[in-house]
């Protein structure tokens, strides 16, 4: 057998692992200075209780949802504890995802973190970096790019999300007490967002 | 009888304040905390806060008190796992007072409905 979908999850992990004072930072500035110690720590529960060898892609990322939501412990929490599990319920009894899954998965893992947060886009979340994401991906995929082009573009898509989202007030969460001062500040949740969409991406590259 | 939860980041802030209402009804068994994460430190957790309200529930329901932030959207998560196995609801009242109120409310007998509306009504009073 080929790659695990642990794999890919591992990967991500160690992203947001190695990240994690970079994200602690970000949220130092606009918020309560613990994204990246409960992300890291939470991406750590998940390298160590997430089967290594499945195949049944929705099982493990549904472990790794569950696993986030009683580890991270922020609000970071529930968030990417919904949408990993909202991603296990599209690959549901699914061995290997295909092309076609991907907009599907993002999808779920948008509107999951939509419902959790009562979040639209343009409130400085992480769905500032999905959703442009998922919409450069499928017009790169309608446009007739692979795989490999459209998760390029869905990526920089995201960091455009993130550029953006240092021009916008929040209005969720802990920095939408800081109202007009948290302009000028990136999202830490838009940024960490985007750095598991890179991780996918890299992974999918070999 | 109606079960309470209590949830906060802060593992004493919520044991504080089933110590404190309790006071008020010190034969009354269905109150739980769930504060801070399994090792102790500060957040939330929905996996906690879930046991915790299977724990509280004596078949008529539990009434959620939640203090801010991660702690709403966590406990929503715990309600949204429980798939409607029994009815559980978060109060829309402050930690302290609301948990005071309920645990009054709940010892004495009444439906979820009635616990919730009367730590509600909490928020309105006036300290000075």
């Amino acid at each position: 057998m080929g790659t695990k979908i642990y794999d890919c999850i591992s990967r991500i992990a160690e992203r947001i692992i190695e990240n994690k004072d970079y994200l602690t930072d970000l949220d130092r500035e606009i918020g309560d200075a613990d994204h990246g110690v409960n992300m890291a720590r939470g991406f750590q529960a998940v390298l160590e209780k997430v089967p290594r060898d499945s195949d049944d892609v929705g099982a493990v990322l549904k472990k790794t949802g569950m696993t986030l939501l009683s580890t991270v412990g922020g609000a970071s929490g529930p968030l990417y504890g919904t949408a990993f599990m909202e991603a296990g319920k599209v690959a549901a009894g699914k061995e290997a995802l295909t092309t076609g899954d991907v907009p599907a998965i993002m999808n779920a893992v948008i509107e999951g973190i939509q419902k959790r947060g009562k979040a639209v886009r343009g409130e400085k979340t992480m769905l500032d970096a999905l959703i442009p994401a998922l919409e450069a991906y499928t017009e790169q995929l309608e446009a007739g790019s692979d795989l490999s082009g459209a998760m390029d573009a869905a990526c920089a898509a995201a960091r455009d999300g993130v550029e953006f989202t240092k021009t916008i007030r929040a209005t969720k969460g802990r920095a939408s007490y800081l109202g007009d001062r948290s302009i000028g500040h990136q999202d830490p949740g838009a940024t960490s967002a985007t750095l598991i969409m890179e991780a996918v991406r890299d992974f999918l590259r070999g | 009888m109606v079960g309470i939860v209590i949830v906060s980041h802060s593992c004493k802030i919520a044991e504080g304040v089933c110590d404190l209402a309790l006071q008020m009804a010190s034969d009354y068994k269905k109150m739980i905390p769930a504060g801070g994460l399994e090792d102790g430190s500060l957040g939330t957790d929905p996996m906690r806060i879930l046991d915790a309200v299977r724990s509280a529930n004596d078949g008529d329901g539990v009434a959620i008190f939640v203090d801010l932030g991660s702690g709403i959207m966590s406990a929503e998560t715990a309600i949204d796992l429980l798939d409607g196995e029994f009815p559980a609801r978060i109060a829309d009242a402050p930690l302290v007072e609301g948990a005071v109120v309920a645990v009054i409310e709940a010892a004495t007998g009444a439906s979820l409905e009635e616990v919730i509306q009367a730590a509600e009504n909490a928020r309105g009073e006036e300290k000075l």
